[in-house]
């Protein structure tokens, strides 16, 4: 029940806010110019089926949208407690930490939900244009499913963060470094220098998203490189995680990150 | 009498190397004002974020009406008000709305809550604010809505910390009276200030705390007297009628009487050789003189004076 309160008045503040109407402005203006590039050029690439359109149009953006959504309501939600001493407004009633944890989690995911609504309305929209009202194919819901799971995931880690630092700028600079660039840098280096599977990195594990929406669902693939040069550093393999594994990955990532998030809030003192 | 009860047990906080609190004992029981005094980093405002499970303590418990605010923190504070710092609330919401999410947190039933909303909101003056936009208030504006929050519920126990901090002086005098209002209406409430004015207006008794340490607790009369190295206290009394030279010589005759201070025409402080029944002798000998007694207290400059022996060496 106090969950729940925390969530009407937390989901409020977020959607009168600034940062609202600004997430919501770049994800039109992401999707008015797909809409205006792919319809003046017309490329062969991506209108030659439902599937290469999905692929190249939700496939290649949504992420964005997920990690941003995750950034802008998830970065402050709960350093801002402290920063902004909103905090002592509410901790001092007799409310458990756990029911503000997660009412503003849940109002920050209804938030963002509203982000990816919109992108899969613009999205939906413009492949009814080109290939008629036949043209969702299961795939893509597919696709909309592990986006939901990776939307998730990634507020279950940006709470984690926010929870982690006192100060919203390191919370939400820390999350965006980790999103935008460690994860798919550790990634490649993983896979491409040491050729390990990255199991543990939890945007391979959400590339399911984008898997699910090839003609054929990818293998792993391994490739020689300019072997000319020298045979072992070059030969690599393009890792492609499972239906399951990335569910996995990302489902582990989501319980300890919330469990440690939680737990470090339930700990944090209002100094 | 109600049984309200605000109580440290050997309250102790730590923060590395730093004792903020250190074994800190206090019972406050009834239905009275306590002002809590002492320097800066006394541990005053650790000890009400303990209270309010704000800040963990790293040894002994803090209970009100007889609950550990941390274990049982949602029995223990639904009695319990407080302010602590200068809170500040979501921006976007408005008075009305902020008030209601705490409302609805604190278990008011639906049907009390709009009354209540409006009660609090006329008893801090922001009635007709109560439909803008917090984001846009000043800080003494949001700081009455605060003390509104802390009133809802209609609590028996009240932790303020420095409630008038952030206030014009007319914002501070407001809260004053506000403050006494609540005092009349049979609740314990436990305030910090650096204002001993106000603690002396408003505050029935005092704890003194330096280094996270109790140094003294009790009525302030009798704190003066032990703690200012004479038998000696100062009266404050105010009233009704101008105060005549023949009247002040009278009273300047007065058995414990050794001297006295015109603040105004109508206000004096007396200063009283003598314990509490010296004082008591003292004001019924005021009333029969029939001068209008309308207010008899410690004066300020008394707290003021003790309060600076007892911190002087205080960093």
């Amino acid at each position: 029940m106090q969950t729940f309160i925390i969530f009407k008045y937390a989901f409020m503040d977020y959607f009168r806010s600034r940062r609202f109407f600004i997430l919501l402005l770049i994800t039109v203006i992401i999707g008015a110019i797909l809409t205006g590039v792919i319809g003046y050029f017309r490329p062969q690439s991506v209108l030659s089926s439902p599937l290469s359109f999905y692929s190249i149009w939700w496939g290649g953006t949504i992420s964005f949208i997920v990690i941003l959504s995750a950034v802008f309501f998830g970065g402050d939600a709960i350093s801002g407690e402290f920063q902004n001493k909103t905090g002592y407004f509410l901790i001092g009633n007799p409310i458990r930490r756990s029911s503000i944890y997660i009412g503003k989690w849940v109002a920050a995911l209804v938030a963002s939900l509203i982000m990816i609504g919109m992108f899969f309305a613009i999205t939906a929209g413009n492949a009814i244009f080109y290939f008629g009202y036949s043209a969702i194919p299961y795939q893509f819901l597919e696709s909309l499913a592990f986006v939901l799971l990776y939307l998730v995931t990634a507020m279950g880690i940006t709470f984690f963060f926010s929870s982690l630092f006192k100060t919203n700028s390191m919370s939400i600079l820390v999350t965006v470094i980790l999103f935008l660039f460690v994860f798919s840098i550790v990634q490649t280096l993983v896979a491409n220098l040491a050729g390990v599977e990255p199991w543990f990195i939890v945007t391979y594990g959400a590339s399911i998203y984008s898997n699910v929406l090839q003609s054929t669902y990818p293998a792993h693939i391994a490739a020689q490189n300019s072997a000319r040069i020298d045979p072992r550093a070059f030969n690599s393999t393009l890792y492609y995680a499972t239906i399951p594994e990335g569910i996995t990955i990302m489902i582990v990532y989501f319980v300890f990150s919330t469990i440690g998030g939680l737990l470090l809030f339930e700990r944090k003192e209002l100094t | 009498m109600p049984d309200f009860s605000i109580e440290a047990v050997n309250l102790t906080k730590k923060y590395g190397n730093f004792t903020a609190l250190s074994d800190l004992n206090l019972k406050l029981e009834g239905t009275k004002c306590v002002g809590f005094l002492g320097p800066n980093g006394a541990g005053k405002t650790t000890t009400l974020k303990i209270f309010t499970d704000m800040v963990r303590a790293t040894s002994g418990r803090a209970l009100i009406n007889g609950l550990d605010s941390h274990k049982d923190k949602k029995t223990a504070l639904s009695s319990c008000g407080a302010l602590i710092e200068v809170p500040e609330i979501y921006p976007s919401l408005t008075p009305r709305e902020a008030l209601t999410m705490i409302a609805e947190i604190r278990g008011v039933p639906a049907s009390e809550r709009k009354s209540s909303i409006t009660k609090v909101l006329e008893k801090v003056k922001m009635a007709e604010w109560m439909g803008k936009k917090v984001g846009k208030f000043s800080k003494g504006m949001k700081q009455r809505i605060n003390i509104a929050a802390a009133l809802i519920g209609d609590p028996h126990v009240l932790l303020l910390d420095e409630p008038t901090s952030g206030l014009d002086p007319r914002g501070m005098s407001e809260v004053r009276e506000i403050i006494k209002d609540l005092k009349s209406e049979s609740r314990l409430i436990f305030m910090s200030s650096h204002i001993l004015s106000e603690v002396s207006e408003i505050c029935d008794e005092v704890a003194m705390i330096d280094h996270g340490r109790l140094l003294a607790y009790g009525k302030i009369n009798d704190i003066v007297s032990k703690f200012s190295g004479k038998d000696e206290s100062v009266i404050e009394i105010t009233v009704t009628k101008d105060l005549s030279t023949v009247t002040l010589n009278r009273i300047r005759a007065l058995d414990g009487v050794s001297s006295i201070r015109a603040l105004g025409p109508r206000r004096i402080d007396i200063k009283l050789v003598g314990g509490p029944s010296k004082q008591e002798k003292l004001l019924e000998k005021l009333v029969e003189m029939k001068i209008g007694l309308i207010v008899f207290r410690p004066a300020a400059s008394a707290l003021e004076e003790t309060y600076l022996n007892m911190f002087k060496e205080s960093v």
